[in-house]
């Protein structure tokens, strides 16, 4: 009598499970919330996690000043909109002392505004717990990664002396200083996403949809102009029809040509997809094992 | 729909029997890679071929040496069903590593190459599975190219295999031969082995039956209480087994009252009736106090209660298995303080014999009595895996020590020893002199023998109790008259009570010694100046640079014991020699005392 389960139930279920018990093992738990499409599922899911009580964390925004205005207000009108706690963290000093991709280029730009910025902000938070929406399937060193990440004082991820983590039992102490990363999303694929946001009628930012945008053509990267980019020689400012496949920084997000748009036809779009989704990062591919690097210097 | 949509499974097999190059190919031939992933890993190859082991090994220190060290999450899927894979690693250093990517699986697939046959770490990878609760095994006899696709050598170790998982037990087995390659019997049907009609491995995997078994009673632990204006409380958790349905009769333990489902909810959407494994909230008909580690169950059938249990261990540390030391224990949403009061015996995966054990060290598996201090509400492992299916964690360290599987309850306890009568043991000492080495040895040890025991270190007493004292003369002796305060009491009430204190002053001894009676008092006792080159605290230093006014031995005097019970001399003996001469004289006493009584 009890029907079968479906495959994006199970995905809930675990997820929601991860959520509580850190809502319920760490004592300042917090949720990064990066305004994309993982974010906006984890969002949900804790929602349903706590209803019919409010969810029991703030939510950490780390913004670079470089990510796109409708993001922000996107993000400015769903925390209005649901009361959440929400925390916007940016390293102004990096800023003022003129921090940007073009200038620093992506890696180190990253590490002052993304990595630095995040560390900073977890420390004036006292944050114990940070959950984040990272997919294992999303890179290969985020595929080794436990759902209770352990990170030292310093932030920093130990891929080579990982606790063990069996069933659905998680070993969440830590000492002071020391900080969890929680990814309840560790076994969703990009495909998974989609459905349960339309499974669920999950709002998301606009720009996941197509349209006609203005687009920095470089080769088969479209980049997008919002903080005006500088053109390199032989390349033009076009308007494309184009989506977001992933939403990052301005720069460092490069959009893919699509005439998906609607959800329907973005999952469509994806079953016949030949190409990963984070492809079009470009901060994933500045160096070999980048993403790794990244996180063991204490990146999300 | 007799299978289910989704299945876990997990690939194991020794270093260089061609793992990663297998789920390579799995994944590249059910059209799991996207073709920028497959142009990296063919920029990263030394020949422009594909080196299918690259998609796998994700770590920079696994592609430098070729090894894989952690398990790899994949993900895939055909049109017949979705699979998650665990890639685990063969080393046996890793063995836990492969146990983490095993604890959750439906199917093992398991490796082998075709030139040497079974390896001491195939038998590992196959007895850790088993134990881990899983009962269907792929074996793939692997590189058949480099035995010509030879028959006979598959039916060889096919026939190797089946004899060993005999001595496992129940067991469903299929054996494919592969060229994981060229893919043969990867995801299509090899021309080279026309002896063979089974299904490639691809075909086996979107066929088996899968899912765990989830049937069997209903078990709920409460993760955590909700509550909402104007709405009756919600218990939230995920439910373990069996089914529930609005209006059921429950029964909550530890309270053993019983009470009946009055609302289901995912989110806020109500249910009339749910099943593993969703995570799900509820709300009773009647006013419970229900917190996180209870657990409501089928009152028709609930689980089994007990503070003792035996149950099987894979040790996971470095560091071995010490019985009777204080380790906690994450069970369903339940933390406890529990020890390892017994080890029956250690299990050599390789070659499934039992040999006699005190101890387990890193990847040994054993069987053990572990007590705890509340009761866990449990199944046994092969009946329900999450109620029957524990971590052991390090209350200092915090690591993950061990995985635990519930065998049963564990039989009555010997009787602890017979002696009710409590004893004070007040360890005496300059700093650095061995007291809390000695205090800690010897709680462990009476602990593990069943005394009832409590230890006041003077770290902790400072702390706490006398958080407010400073080093005075008046200080020092308000501060052993507040500790001699406990311990009397603790003395009175049948405990054995372990101080460790400097407590220079004689006369301040002598006055706790007359007030407790039942008393006995160790020395522990190093020269100065051995005890300033210990320095454990760097207190001697900070005395001896002017910091520290009032340091015993340095500007304070040391009044030694004139007659002390027993004298540990901690520049001569060791710790573990100190502790045996102090717990001998423990049980002289109380055997002495018992006497004395009757």
């Amino acid at each position: 009598m009890p029907t079968e389960i479906s495959h994006l139930q199970t995905l809930e279920a675990e997820s929601i499970h991860i959520i509580r018990e850190t809502a319920a093992e760490f004592s300042r738990p917090a949720m990064l919330y990066s305004i994309g499409k993982d974010s906006s599922v984890l969002l949900h899911l804790a929602r349903k996690a706590f209803s019919p009580a409010r969810i029991p964390f703030p939510l950490i925004h780390i913004d670079t000043t470089y990510k796109f205005r409708e993001m922000i207000e996107f993000r400015d009108r769903l925390a209005c909109e649901l009361g959440l706690k929400l925390i916007v963290h940016t390293n102004r000093a990096a800023i003022a002392e003129g921090a940007n991709p073009f200038r620093l280029g992506t890696a180190k730009c990253c590490a002052q505004l993304k990595t630095k910025a995040l560390l900073d902000a977890l420390r004036d938070h006292r944050v114990d717990a940070a959950i984040g929406g990272a997919r294992r399937e999303e890179e290969r060193s985020r595929a080794k990664e436990r759902i209770y990440s352990f990170r030292d004082a310093y932030g920093q991820w130990d891929p080579r002396n990982q606790r063990p983590e069996l069933w659905n039992l998680f070993n969440g102490r830590i000492e002071q200083g020391e900080t969890m990363r929680v990814f309840p999303l560790s076994n969703w694929t990009e495909l998974d996403i989609w459905r349960y946001i339309e499974q669920e009628r999950i709002e998301v930012v606009p720009l996941y949809f197509a349209k006609e945008r203005e687009v920095l053509v470089r080769g088969e990267l479209l980049i997008p102009v919002e903080h005006n980019p500088p053109a390199g020689p032989g390349e033009t400012v076009e308007r494309v029809v184009c989506r977001m496949r992933t939403l990052g920084c301005t720069y460092c997000t490069g959009a893919i040509r699509s005439e998906a748009d609607t959800v329907a036809k973005i999952i469509e779009e994806l079953e016949r997809a030949e190409r990963s989704e984070r492809e079009n990062r470009l901060i994933d591919h500045d160096r070999d094992g980048s993403m790794e690097i990244k996180k063991r210097e204490g990146y999300f | 729909m007799a299978e289910r949509e989704l299945l876990r499974f997990l690939t194991a097999g020794s270093v260089d029997d061609g793992k990663s190059t297998l789920i390579g190919r799995l994944l590249h031939d059910s059209n799991a890679l996207y073709q920028d992933q497959l142009a990296s890993v063919r920029r990263a190859s030394p020949d422009s071929s594909i080196d299918f082991s690259l998609f796998t090994d994700g770590l920079r220190a696994e592609r430098e040496q070729g090894i894989t060290i952690d398990v790899a999450y994949r993900y895939f899927s055909t049109p017949k069903r979705k699979f998650i894979l665990a890639d685990t690693p063969g080393h046996e250093q890793y063995t836990r590593n492969m146990a983490t990517g095993a604890s959750n699986a439906d199917l093992a697939v398991l490796l082998t190459d075709a030139r040497k046959g079974l390896l001491p770490q195939t038998h590992r990878h196959a007895a850790i599975a088993w134990l881990l609760g899983i009962r269907q095994f792929a074996v793939a006899i692997n590189k058949m190219d480099l035995v010509g696709f030879e028959e006979a050598v598959f039916r060889k170790i096919a026939g190797d295999f089946r004899r060993f998982a005999e001595k496992l037990g129940p067991i469903d087995l299929v054996f494919i031969p592969t060229c994981s390659l060229d893919g043969d019997n990867i995801a299509r049907r090899s021309s080279r082995t026309p002896w063979y009609d089974g299904a490639t491995l691809l075909e086996h995997l979107e066929s088996v039956p899968a899912g765990p078994r989830r049937s069997g009673r209903m078990r709920f632990a409460v993760q955590t209480v909700l509550r909402a204006d104007g709405e009756p409380r919600r218990y939230a958790g995920q439910i373990a087994s069996g089914a529930l349905r609005a209006g059921d009769p429950l029964i909550a333990l530890p309270s053993l009252r019983g009470s009946r489902v009055a609302s289901i909810r995912i989110g806020d959407r109500e249910l009339d009736s749910a099943a593993p494994p969703l995570s799900i909230t509820v709300s009773l008909e009647d006013d419970l106090d229900l917190g996180r580690g209870d657990m409501l169950a089928d009152p028709a059938c609930p689980p089994r209660a007990g503070r003792r249990i035996r149950a099987t261990l894979l040790w996971m540390s470095d560091r071995p298995l010490e019985p009777g030391r204080p380790y906690l224990i994450k069970h369903t949403t339940r933390q406890v303080c529990a020890s390892v009061t017994r080890v029956y015996g250690a299990l050599d995966p390789a070659t499934l014999e039992q040999r006699p054990a005190a101890t387990l060290a890193l990847n040994e598996v054993g069987e053990c009595e572990i007590e705890c201090h509340q009761p866990l509400y449990f199944d046994p492992y092969a009946e329900n895996r999450l109620t029957g299916s524990f971590i052991v964690i390090d209350p200092i360290g915090n690591g993950t020590l061990a995985a635990g599987m519930i065998l049963c309850e564990a039989e009555e306890a010997a009787a602890a020893p017979a002696s009710t009568l409590g004893l004070t043991v007040w360890f005496t000492g300059l700093s650095s002199a061995g007291k809390s080495t000695i205090g800690q040895a010897v709680y462990e040890k009476l602990w593990a023998r069943g005394y009832k025991v409590e230890w006041l270190d003077g770290d902790a007493v400072r702390r706490n109790l006398s958080k407010d004292l400073g080093f005075s003369k008046e200080d020092r002796d308000e501060n052993v008259r507040r500790v001699g305060f406990v311990a009397e009491m603790l003395t009175r009430n049948g405990v054995i009570a372990l101080v460790s204190l400097i407590s220079p002053y004689r006369q301040a001894r002598e006055e706790v010694r007359r007030r407790i009676g039942n008393f006995l008092e160790v020395y522990v006792h190093a020269p100065l100046e051995v005890c300033e080159q210990r320095d454990v605290k760097g207190l001697y230093r900070r005395a001896r640079a002017g910091e520290i006014p009032g340091m015993t031995g340095v500007n304070d005097p040391y009044e030694p014991p004139l007659n002390p019970d027993l004298e540990c001399r901690t520049d001569r003996e060791t710790a573990a020699e100190s502790a045996a001469k102090v717990i001998e004289a423990i049980e002289r006493r109380l055997a002495q005392a018992a006497a004395d009584q009757s």
